[in-house]
């Protein structure tokens, strides 16, 4: 099936959205753009969700007037959207105060940074002697 | 090499989703649930704006839903950030420069005008409960931008919280209690295109535009007192 061009940028940019935020969220390293990451695919799916209502040349489904002005789009997933978008807001909400404890805890929010000194703080936890190097060998070198 | 994966994962999920794009029907005709809504909402619900008529009418039980979650991430980000509020003894961020307090000073008038007409005219007009409340929400952190040592008032925006969510399940329950369905439009349908029309519908975004307000107010708020740094 062919799409006019129209849909096809529309469609190329909602999908471009959803991908910038997906490749920022599996490799990015800071936990607040790790969350600005997530409100970027957050907007691209909302995107696709709408374009998929979209008829070229409706109406906003809004009478004017009392009357129906022509073909109008489906409202549905425009109500729905309004839902997404809602939550979103929660969701990036909450994400960004558990950002702020995780600053509070451990002075950073990097997460290769995060990551070693959880590491740290397991290891004295359960008593083991601090790691030296990761790639350091299990056993002493044979002579 | 870790990176090299991720770019590949994300351009072949990019890929996959554009295939599948190409095979939707685009431009076709609203499906079957949105071609009824279409047909029978002006005279079933009188609201002239439908996608109004579908969050309120159709789905109010869901917005009602929507309303509880956005509580829910409000109380949690409440709970999370317990015991990090920024003590008297630390210094809050410095004031903002003249431009910020300038136009913060100016703009609440203005902000409070325009969320409240869009939120009134959400049944005729696009617009509604949310939008209106994300612009009354933003019209009182704005002067907090600009004087950090300031705060809202917690109290009353719990309690303008809790009586628009009540609100908003009482003319639910009222609708239960006369028609036999949760948050029928009641009161009449009024003539459609006036303000003073679409029954309850005006009344119920009303207490969602309140009640969003409040709530993202009360969250930046909180976000914005809370001091990150070890004391």
């Amino acid at each position: 099936m062919t799409l006019p061009p129209l849909e096809i940028v529309l469609y190329t940019g909602a999908v471009s959205l959803l991908i910038i935020g997906l490749a920022g969220l599996v490799m990015g390293d800071n936990l607040v753009r790790l969350v600005l990451a997530l409100a970027v695919a957050e907007a691209g799916v909302n995107l696709l969700l709408v374009l998929s209502g979209f008829r070229q040349g409706a109406f906003a489904p809004i009478l004017l007037e009392g009357r129906v002005p022509g073909p109008m789009v489906d409202p549905i997933p425009q109500a729905l959207v309004l839902t997404a978008i809602v939550i979103g807001v929660g969701v990036q909400a909450l994400a960004l105060a558990l950002v702020l404890r995780v600053r509070r805890a451990y002075g950073t929010v990097e997460m290769r940074t995060l990551r070693a000194r959880l590491h740290e703080d397991l290891d004295a936890a359960a008593g083991l002697p601090p790691e030296t190097s990761r790639n350091a060998p299990a056993v002493e070198r044979p002579a | 090499m870790r990176n090299f994966t991720s770019l590949l994962f994300a351009g072949g999920l990019g890929f996959f989703l554009l295939v599948l794009a190409a095979d939707l029907p685009v431009g076709a005709a609203p499906m079957v649930a949105g071609e009824g809504i279409l047909g029978q909402g002006p005279e079933a619900v009188g609201a002239a704006n439908l996608v109004t008529a579908v969050v309120l009418a159709y789905r109010g039980i869901d917005t009602l839903g929507e309303l509880s979650i956005l509580f829910a991430a409000a109380a949690g980000v409440g709970l999370i950030l317990s015991g990090m509020r920024r003590r008297a003894d630390q210094r809050p961020d410095p004031e903002g420069g003249f431009i910020l307090l300038a136009a913060a000073d100016l703009l609440f008038p203005l902000l409070v005008i325009v969320g409240l007409y869009i939120v009134l005219h959400g049944h005729l007009t696009p617009g509604g409960g949310f939008q209106g409340g994300v612009i009354l929400a933003a019209a009182f952190f704005l002067p907090l931008l600009g004087r950090p040592g300031d705060s809202l008032n917690h109290a009353v925006v719990n309690w303008v919280e809790g009586l628009a969510g009540g609100a908003f399940v009482l003319i639910g329950l009222w609708a239960l209690a006369v028609k036999g369905d949760f948050l029928a439009p009641m009161l009449g349908k009024g003539a459609l295109g006036s303000l003073f029309s679409a029954g309850t519908l005006p009344l119920l975004y009303i207490a969602v535009g309140l009640k969003v307000g409040a709530e993202i107010a009360g969250l930046m708020s909180t976000l914005q007192e809370t001091e990150a740094a070890e004391p």
